[in-house]
C-alpha cells in the first residue's frame, strides 16, 4: 500500500465535517468553539498535506499553517473572554439565551 | 513502497482522528468533548511528525494541546458545573445538521476523488532544518514571510489588549 494524497485529505474531511455538524447542532458556546477549532485544524492538515506533496522544496504551506495556529490561539482566547463576559451578565452561555443585543 | 510500521503508525493516527473528532461533536458532555479534541489536535500533530514536519509538530502540541485546550478546560470549569450534561438535540436540529455535514462529505469527497492526480507518490524531501525555518520566516526577500510575521505579532498584542478589556471586571 502506498500512502499518497488522498490517504490524508480524506480524513481531514471528515474531520471538516464532523466540525460543520457540532457547529450547527451544538448550542453550548463553548461547544460551538470546540466545533470551530475541529474546522481550522482540518484547513491545517491540508495546507501542509499539499504543501509535503506538491511543493516539498518550499515550505510556505507550514508557514501557513504556523500563521493559522498563531491567529487560532488568539481567537480563541478572545472569544472565551467575550464567553465569560456573557456568562457573568446571563447566567448562561447557550445561544439561544443571548439575546439582549436583538432588537 | 513504505514500511509495515508506518503503515500501521498512519492507520491508527487516521482512525483516532475520525474516531475522536466524531465523538468531540456528538459527546453530551462538554469537558469530555474538550478531552476528545486534545486527542484529536495529538494525532494532527503526529500527521505532521509522520510528514517530516517536527517544527509544526512541536508547535501544535505546545499551542494547541497545552495552551488552547487549557483554556477551554478552565472555561468550562468557570461557566457549568463537572456533572453537566447539554440536553438532548432536537430531532430537527439534528437533521439540518447532519444534511449539512453530508452533502459537504459527498460533494467535498466527490470533487476529491475524480481527480486522480492527488493519488500521487510521496515525493523525497531533505529534512527542514531549523535553521531554514528560521532564515525564511525572518527574511525579507522574495518568498519570506517577515511581513506576517509582524502582522502576527502586532495582532497577538491586539488580542492581549482586547482580552484583558473584554474580560475584566467593570
Amino acid at each position: 500500500m502506498e500512502i499518497s494524497m488522498m490517504y490524508y485529505l480524506i480524513p481531514s474531511l471528515i474531520m471538516f465535517c464532523c466540525g460543520v455538524y457540532g457547529f450547527i447542532t451544538r448550542k453550548n458556546m463553548i461547544a460551538i468553539l470546540i466545533s470551530l477549532e475541529l474546522m481550522l485544524n482540518a484547513v491545517d492538515i491540508n495546507f501542509v498535506v499539499f504543501n509535503r506533496f506538491l511543493f516539498p522544496g518550499q515550505l510556505d504551506g507550514m508557514f501557513f499553517t504556523l500563521f493559522a495556529i498563531a491567529i487560532a490561539a488568539a481567537e480563541t482566547a478572545l472569544a472565551i473572554a467575550i464567553i465569560i463576559n456573557i456568562f457573568r451578565s446571563n447566567k448562561t452561555i447557550d445561544v439561544d439565551d443571548a439575546t439582549k443585543m436583538k432588537f | 513502497m513504505e514500511s509495515v510500521g508506518s503503515i500501521i503508525m498512519y492507520m491508527v493516527v487516521v482512525a483516532a482522528i475520525i474516531i475522536f473528532s466524531v465523538l468531540a461533536v456528538t459527546s453530551r458532555k462538554i469537558l469530555r468533548s474538550a478531552t476528545y479534541l486534545l486527542f484529536t489536535l495529538f494525532a494532527t500533530a503526529a500527521i505532521y511528525f509522520q510528514l517530516g514536519y517536527e517544527f509544526l509538530g512541536a508547535v501544535q502540541i505546545a499551542v494547541y494541546a497545552g495552551g488552547i485546550v487549557v483554556l477551554f478546560v478552565f472555561s468550562i470549569l468557570l461557566t457549568s458545573k463537572p456533572g453537566d450534561k447539554s440536553e438532548k438535540l432536537t430531532s430537527k436540529k439534528k437533521v439540518v445538521g447532519l444534511i449539512a455535514s453530508v452533502a459537504m462529505l459527498l460533494v467535498a469527497g466527490y470533487a476529491l476523488l475524480s481527480r486522480c492526480g492527488f493519488f500521487a507518490q510521496l515525493p523525497a524531501m531533505e529534512g527542514v532544518t531549523m535553521d531554514r525555518i528560521g532564515t525564511e520566516l525572518l527574511s525579507s526577500s522574495h518568498g519570506g514571510m517577515l511581513l506576517p510575521f509582524e502582522a502576527i505579532s502586532v495582532l497577538l498584542l491586539a488580542c492581549i489588549i482586547g482580552g484583558i478589556v473584554v474580560a475584566r471586571k467593570r
